[in-house]
């Protein structure tokens, strides 16, 4: 019988830190899409309730221990690092695994992703608590604030390598552009 | 010539450069320009036409003469304003647009052939003798057009892109810039301060001066120092805005790399959208010159640009220079140069009535009307009244007034208006909404208007942020500007406006007399403007002059349309990143490694890789591969990723019905555990996409959509669902990327199966779904075929997919099966019948390819009505069909009748599809022929012009092999 081996989107890739900016692969734990459908937000808030949790406003995440909640779209949210619980009035899809998450941290954490992201990330127009889907160059992604420096981007997990890459490239020209100043 | 102790450069920093083959030496902070004057160097360029010998201009981006190539290891780049380009160590540089050298171009022979190349001569070429235009005239022009010269290879360099956004953008850091930041910034208001050049300061670097009681470089210091010590404000060097987009956007390059020799990861440029809540235009005035005969010697300059030599460089162009000028402003240009020890040979100004103290000759009420040296000024002819005299002079220093640099006002259809007093045209207030001009962008030309407009404008907006600022108003001079325009001088000899494109005042009199009189129809009839200045320096001065011709006033004739950008971008830095393979994202499968570690060439499927055949030792063909995994799923076992394909969860009570309404075909009714294949139309009634879905419980479906569709058609439910049901209870999610899907197939299919599965396989119909276990690992199994064989997917989340395709894949070779790729997988699927976007392309309907029954007459579909309207079927229609030959025949080729004659107007169809079959031994094709399913057992003639194929086919039914199903239900 065979025993599967679990692999992440970028297995074997370790932090980087360049330029002000450190890049890692994040471990979320499980993900699980929830749409609520029509008229049943209270049956969805309730269910939510044991968790610590609020389904979040549109832009908005919050978080209770390691469980969070993200709004992802329409009548959507992400509930990541916990167990679904069980819950009527919604659809509920394991999402676990289609997703890579990295986390971007560091003084110049914002000045690696404006080059990528074209929103406003200046702390006042995205504070702490904001999640948006943004494109990330050509990538649809969903873009979290989590710290004054670190954010924490959801890209397809085909796509991860690529993310990484652009990101990379970005701080490589970061870093090159503070030697220069120097 | 150096001046000891002026300017602003790094003396203790000396540089070494070439230009054209010479080394040079430079300090740190000159530009290419003024090391050149400093080595005098007079002669830099060649002019665009006529290939006349010209010297540097200006001191700014808006140069018209000195362009040069920029010789790197990985780049040429040809074009760039000497008077842009900072030296560094190394810098190789070389004039461009010549034939031989610089000091004797070949082609300064049109210089003499000039009478016969006026203004619009090339459009004259078009017309007569005829025959002429595309044998001769056209292959000499292509050849002498064009400035500069590339290297032909792709540019490897990095360029970067980023997004910015700020409360105040600042364009331009002179007096009244830095103003607005100072003010701005102190607010505590988030504030980019763009500057094009790589100082701040702007004129008064130029120009000197007291500011508050300072010199006006330590002023400038000072501010610098505030600024870089306030967090809320990003200075930006190097940094040209150079479009005013909506919303409060602003593109800008920025020079991150150009003045230092090529390093690793440092970006040539950079192009910046900036997104600003106020935006103050400080980009100051451009000098224009004045029109005289031969005005475009190397020696003449502008005036502002001898000062800013001077002042800003320590350098002089000459050692006896004359001052050429119509306003007071201009006059301290020679005041600088004798306090600098430089000789002022004399100042010519035409105004009648101006001051006549200077500590130099001062002609007033005369005119420059002509000069000599042909490499380099060396004497003028100077008119007053009716005497003519010459002054001896190697530099003569020009001013005809001040054009404000209002272009991004222009750049979102505004037109400045034209103002008397100043002789100018000046920016109208409100044309880009959010975007001020001040200082002397705005018409106001002394250092404390400068000052007091940018520290106005810059409390407006901090008190529309809703912050309060409290600035002091430094003092400064206020002179008034005083100016006579003089636009051109009468007399013989060409007098040239546009010295890039050799332009004189004698082609803009012909456009007139030859009718183009709109300054639009004067501008292409001759070129003026359309250089890389963009007419910075000639544009006004070319409009009076048409405005004298024509008899009408400067504002009547107006100007043409400044549009973005106000300097030259390179493509590279707007497409940072897209070159290569940063085009587009990479999608990579999980197998993807497994797939590369047997040597798998991958193939782009969309922007999924996916393999296309696995080589096995001995193979030298991919056909050779391509026939034995065809072979093999047909004997024994293969396995493939079929991950790209689109799978979208779909829920809710009002599921089957949403699936019943985008689907051809009713789904409400399948059974759960069961899957079915459906065909999707769209609006306009043609197919959209094909696929199965399969029904996971009672309100879940899981639907799949080809690879290349996937996309489109998660869209597509989106704006079914938003547009015409939003109230029903359904919702979606892509789940492509969460399972990873394998397609077993096969006679030995269910034995692979069985011996990885935790539990053997029970009774699973055809078109069936089922859950089972994976070493614990809950998996889904789809009992569907896409090869024609006895077929399954697994599906297990992506995190277990790489493992169990390696585990598939090792235990299939036990059982003489494998992996297969993309071109055994199109083998099979055209034995099989099965159609791909290759088929449904777009311009294909239900009927077309055979399916008209599968639309449901029991219910309403998208693209249902649509689809009945007459010319979507019948007979005149091309369907699908199968063809069969004994020789090569390709996809893209043509159908005719044989016997036939061979021509468009014949056409019987085309091919969409073909492979060799090594099961049927024959090459197979997928084809629409028209009125095809009746002409079924008949012949027909391919013909493929591109690659010279002509065979006659078998026209047969779609599905070759197994046509009644039987393995598929084994």
């Amino acid at each position: 019988m065979p025993e599967l081996i679990a692999k992440s989107a970028l297995e074997g890739q370790g932090p980087l830190t360049l330029g002000g900016v450190t890049l890692a692969e994040a471990v979320v734990g499980q993900i699980t899409s929830i749409a609520v459908f029509a008229g049943k937000e209270k049956a969805v808030a309730k269910a939510l309730k044991p968790l610590g949790l609020t389904f979040p406003e549109p832009n908005c995440w919050s978080a209770k221990g390691d469980a969070r909640i993200i709004w992802t779209g329409r009548d959507q949210a992400f509930l990541t690092g916990v167990e679904p619980p069980m819950i009527e009035g919604a659809a509920v899809t394991d999402q676990t695994g289609g997703w890579a998450t990295l986390s971007v941290s560091g003084t110049a954490a914002v000045e690696a992703l404006m080059r990528l992201v074209p929103l406003d990330l200046r702390l006042m127009a995205f504070p702490v608590g904001r999640a948006v889907r943004a494109p990330l160059n050509h990538m649809n992604a969903v873009l979290i604030r989590t710290g004054d420096y670190a954010f924490d981007l959801m890209v397809f997990r085909s796509m991860a390598r690529t993310a990484w890459h652009e990101l990379e490239s970005a701080m490589q020209a970061l870093e090159a552009r503070a030697m220069l100043k120097s | 010539m150096r001046i000891d102790g002026k300017g602003l450069i790094d003396r203790t920093k000396p540089v070494r450069f070439r230009f054209d083959g010479r080394d040079y030496a430079g300090y740190k902070g000159d530009t290419l320009a003024s090391a050149l004057i400093a080595n005098e160097v007079k002669l830099v360029a060649r002019s665009f036409k006529y290939h006349r010998p010209r010297g540097v201009l200006t001191a700014g981006s808006e140069e018209p003469n000195a362009m040069v190539e920029v010789i790197g290891a990985k780049n040429q780049t040809p074009n760039v304003r000497a008077t842009v380009q900072e030296v560094f160590e190394g810098l190789v540089a070389q004039s461009q647009n010549r034939l031989g050298s610089l000091k004797y171009d070949l082609l300064a022979v049109n210089d003499y052939l000039s009478p016969f190349l006026s203004a619009g001569f090339y459009y004259k070429t078009f017309m007569w003798p005829r025959a002429f235009w595309e044998a001769i005239y056209e292959p000499i022009i292509r050849r002498a057009a064009g400035l500069g010269s590339l290297s032909g290879k792709h540019d490897e360099g990095i360029y970067e892109k980023a997004f910015a956004f700020c409360d105040v953008l600042v364009i331009g850091a002179g007096p009244a810039g830095l103003m607005v930041a100072l003010t701005a910034g102190r607010s505590g208001a988030d504030v980019i301060l763009a500057e094009e050049s790589h100082h701040i300061g702007g004129r008064l670097l130029g120009d000197g001066g007291v500011i508050g009681g300072m010199a006006a470089a330590d002023w400038v210091a000072s501010v610098l120092a505030e600024l870089t010590a306030m967090p809320n404000v990003r200075i930006m060097l190097r940094t040209a805005v150079t479009g005013a987009y909506d919303h409060g956007t602003y593109g800008a390059l920025e020079r991150v790399g150009l003045h230092k020799s090529a390093r690793p990861n440092l970006p040539r440029e950079c192009f910046w959208r900036i997104v600003a809540g106020h935006a103050v235009l400080a980009t100051g005035a451009l000098e224009r010159s004045v029109a005289f005969a031969d005005n475009d010697r190397p020696g003449i300059m502008m005036a502002s640009g001898v000062r800013t030599y001077l002042n800003r460089y320590g350098v002089v162009p000459g050692k006896r220079v004359t001052l050429f000028a119509n306003t007071d402003a201009a006059r301290g240009v020679a005041r600088d140069l004798m306090a600098a020890g430089v000789t002022v040979a004399a100042i010519i100004d035409p105004r009648e009535g101006a001051s006549a103290v200077e500590d130099c000759p001062v002609h007033l009420g005369a005119e420059v009307v002509g000069t000599r040296g042909r490499l380099g000024l060396r004497e003028i002819t100077v008119r007053k009244g009716s005497d003519e005299f010459k002054i001896e002079t190697d530099c003569l220093a020009v001013s005809g007034g001040w054009n404000p640099t209002l272009h991004l006002t222009c750049h979102m259809n505004g037109r400045p208006r034209w103002n008397d007093e100043l002789a100018a045209f000046v920016p109208m207030e409100g044309a880009v909404p959010g975007l001020v001009a001040v200082g002397a962008a705005n018409g106001t030309f002394s250092t404390h208007g400068a000052l007091a407009t940018g520290h106005a404008a810059a409390l407006r907006a901090v008190q529309a942020l809703g912050r309060r600022v409290s600035v002091d108003l430094p003092d400064a001079e206020d002179a008034p500007y005083r100016i006579q325009p003089i636009w051109q001088v009468a007399g013989e000899g060409r007098a040239w406006l546009d010295f890039a494109n050799d332009v004189t005042t004698k082609d803009v009199k012909l456009s007139a007399q030859e009718g183009f009189r709109s300054v639009e129809h004067m501008k292409r009839y001759t070129t003026q403007g359309m250089a890389p200045d963009q007419g910075k320096n000639s544009n006004v001065a070319a409009l009076a002059v048409l405005a004298d011709a024509t008899g009408r006033g400067i504002a009547e004739t107006g100007v043409t349309t400044f549009r973005p950008p106000y300097v030259p971008v390179s493509i590279a830095a707007m497409g940072a990143g897209g070159r290569g393979a940063g085009f587009a994202p990479q999608r990579f499968l999980t197998s993807d490694q497994a797939s590369r570690d047997r040597g798998a060439p991958m193939i782009e499927a969309g922007l999924w890789y996916r393999p296309s055949y696995f080589p096995k030792p001995g193979e030298t063909t991919w056909r050779e591969a391509c026939d034995r995994e065809v072979r093999m799923v047909r004997e024994a076992v293969g396995v493939a990723d079929v991950s790209t394909l689109g799978k979208i969860d779909i829920q809710g009570k009002d599921a089957g019905r949403f699936l019943d309404f985008v689907y051809t075909n009713m789904f409400s009714t399948l059974p759960v555990g069961r899957v079915r294949y459906g065909l999707m139309l769209r609006e306009d009634g043609l197919v959209l996409d094909d696929g199965t879905s399969a029904r996971l419980g009672e309100n879940h479906y899981l639907m799949t959509t080809t690879t290349a569709a996937a996309g489109l058609v998660m869209r597509h439910l989106d704006f079914v669902h938003q547009a015409f049901c939003a109230d029903w209870q359904v919702r979606f999610i892509s789940v492509t990327e969460a399972w990873a899907q394998f397609a077993v197939a096969g006679p030995k299919a269910r034995a692979l199966l069985n011996s990885v599965l935790d539990e053997p396989l029970g009774d699973v119909p055809f078109m069936a779904v089922t859950t089972v276990r994976v070493g614990g690992v809950e998996a889904r199994l789809f009992r569907i075929s896409f090869s024609g064989e006895e077929g399954y997917e697994i599906a297990v989340p992506t995190r277990f997919g790489e493992a169990l395709f390696r585990d598939l894949l090792a235990r299939a070779e036990t059982m003489g099966g494998g992996p297969y790729g993309m071109e055994a997988l199109n083998v099979l699927r055209i034995e099989k019948g099965f159609i791909t976007h290759a088929e449904i392309h777009g311009r294909i309907t239900a009927h077309d390819i055979g399916m008209e029954k599968m639309v449901s007459a029991k219910k309403d579909c998208i693209g249902k009505a649509a689809a009945q309207r007459p010319g979507l079927w019948g007979p005149d229609r091309e369907q699908l069909v199968g063809l069969k030959a004994v020789e090569a025949i390709s996809a893209g080729a043509h159908l005719f009748v044989p016997g036939a004659e061979v021509h468009r107007e014949m056409d019987q169809g085309y091919v969409t599809s073909v492979g060799w079959s090594p099961t049927l031994d024959a090459w197979l094709g997928l084809a629409f022929l028209k009125d095809g399913r009746a002409r079924i057992g008949g012949r027909i003639r391919l013909v493929d012009h591109l690659r010279g194929i002509d065979v006659i086919c078998d026209v047969c039914h779609p599905v070759f092999h197994d046509p009644e199903g039987v393995k598929l239900r084994a």
